[in-house]
């Protein structure tokens, strides 16, 4: 079954947009479903001290993460009435603008969808060992931490 | 007895490495191995250090040769 198996979640670089579109295209011949939610994380220009960021180099404890993936993603099924979810989280450069989480959730009804697209994006970023490294224009860099 | 202890972004960037076998001679939990390896590292919040022992957040466990521990600095997913 769709919802059982361990997916890859992790892409290199950016998101395409592209990549939004055809999850929702191939949805369709799933009738079952009547609300899709989706979440998509952009990499922010911050500014700190005079400084802005220009994109996030992330890295993860890869082996780890796709474990609590994978278990964030039972949890979910077992809360939430979901058809299915999908999840993808960038390694490596994200220029800011561009995507570095896509989260897709699929169920009959809006309210489970949407409920279960904020508990997975709460739980990644509480649970998945992901790291940030904010780079500057100068080149120096910060890392991330999550609030 | 051997572990291997993997280091992940700001703490691997002041360990500069990012993985290493150790030999520990005694009994050791994971929480006095971070205590020992993040020992003179240029680090501000050491307590924001979690640790996973074999990829599960533990630092009470007591380590077992061929251990993999991992020192995570705070998440940034998302």
């Amino acid at each position: 079954m769709d919802k059982k198996k361990p997916k890859k979640v992790f892409v290199q670089g950016a998101i395409p947009p592209e990549k939004i579109a055809n999850s929702v295209a191939n949805h369709q011949s799933k009738t079952n479903i009547g609300a899709h939610s989706i979440f998509l994380g952009q990499i922010r220009a911050d500014e700190v001290d005079g400084k802005t960021v220009t994109a996030i180099d992330y890295t993860a404890y890869e082996e780890m993460a796709e474990k609590v993936f994978h278990e964030i993603r039972e949890a979910a099924f077992s809360k939430f009435d979901i058809t299915c979810a999908h999840i993808y989280h960038s390694l490596g450069k994200v220029q800011v603008g561009e995507l570095c989480l896509f989260v897709f959730t699929s169920s009959a009804h809006r309210k489970i969808a949407i409920a279960a697209t904020n508990f997975f994006v709460e739980e990644i970023k509480a649970k998945a060992p992901v790291f940030g490294k904010e780079i500057f224009e100068d080149e120096t860099h910060q890392w991330k931490v999550n609030k | 007895m051997k572990v291997t202890v993997k280091y992940f972004g700001l703490v691997a960037e002041a360990a500069e490495k990012s993985e290493e076998v150790m030999e520990l001679k005694g009994q050791l939990t994971a929480s006095e191995l971070k205590t020992q390896c993040l020992n003179g590292l240029s680090i501000v919040d050491k307590d924001s250090v979690q640790i996973a022992v074999n990829q599960n957040l533990d630092d009470k466990t007591t380590l077992k040769d061929g251990d993999e521990v991992a020192l995570l600095p705070p998440f940034a997913g998302g």
